[in-house]
């Protein structure tokens, strides 16, 4: 019985190392191969019309030795904060911890917490104070960083924060349901993240 | 692979990720100094507008929004 497992076990192991895994995949393709192919074997006189593949950039390559740079495109829902901007070092709040990116990380995908994100560039660092979102980081040392809402540190009331805090504390100690308390405990992570973003 | 335990207060509570994630960002515009404020409210308003067509011409739309007070 166990040699049969031991061949079932062999099986998946080879079917694996024959995918490659998405983190090692060349440069992406500017024209569809096979589309143009069919079209010219149909309508040899008329160009191949454009499909959606040769308007977008093409994912570049993973590069062989790790780059200098990190590329980094942070995106709110309204609006572009950093688009292909070349920085050395990015910390992100994941739910984790706070993860500091460098130019050849490993491929991942983090969610983040309410948190401060820090953009290091040369000698300057620049702050953001992220809601949420997920950052995901690409073999080729592309990070994507997308949140809902960013705010630079100095646009943050304390005063609004300390009384955000009070009144959430007080409202978890006065919740009956499991949504109440899921919402004063959202309440109360954010404010803190936000008292400490603005003591640290 | 990963059991189910280490779920997230918030979805062990039912809640949905988009729904965590607005309420924190809501939370994060109602901390902001004032003239941001203004404008970050602005943005917390999801609303859709429907309008119903009839005989080929669009009718007045309506405007759900996703806050209760509308």
């Amino acid at each position: 019985m166990l040699r049969r497992t031991m061949g079932l076990l062999a099986r998946p192991i080879a079917a694996a190392r024959a995918r490659s895994f998405s983190t090692d995949l060349p440069a992406a393709q500017t024209a569809d191969a096979t589309f143009v192919e069919a079209w010219n074997k149909a309508m040899p006189n008329m160009d191949p019309p454009k499909t959606p593949l040769s308007f977008m950039q093409p994912r570049p390559a993973t590069p062989s030795s790790i780059p200098s740079k990190l590329t980094v495109n942070f995106v709110l829902p309204y609006a572009s904060e950093l688009a292909t901007k070349e920085v050395d070092m990015v910390i992100v709040p994941a739910t984790t911890g706070q993860m500091g990116v460098l130019p050849g990380h490993v491929a991942t995908i983090a969610e983040l917490k309410p948190g401060v994100l820090s953009v290091h560039e040369g000698n300057e660092t620049t702050k953001y104070f992220v809601s949420s979102g997920f950052v995901f980081i690409h073999a080729n040392s592309f990070a994507d960083i997308i949140a809902v809402e960013a705010i630079p540190l100095d646009q943050i009331d304390a005063n609004l924060v300390q009384k955000g805090l009070a009144e959430f504390t007080q409202k978890l100690s006065s919740a009956t349901t499991d949504l109440e308390k899921a919402e004063a405990q959202i309440g109360i992570d954010v404010h803190s993240a936000l008292n400490s973003a603005l003591t640290g | 692979m990963a059991s189910n335990a280490a779920v997230p207060f918030w979805r062990a509570a039912g809640m949905t990720y988009i729904t965590y994630s607005n309420i924190c960002a809501n939370l994060v515009r109602n901390c902001l100094k004032e003239p941001y404020k203004a404008e970050a409210l602005t943005r917390e308003k999801v609303h859709f507008s429907i309008s119903k067509w009839t005989d080929g011409k669009p009718e007045k739309p309506t405007i759900r929004s996703d806050s209760p007070e509308e």
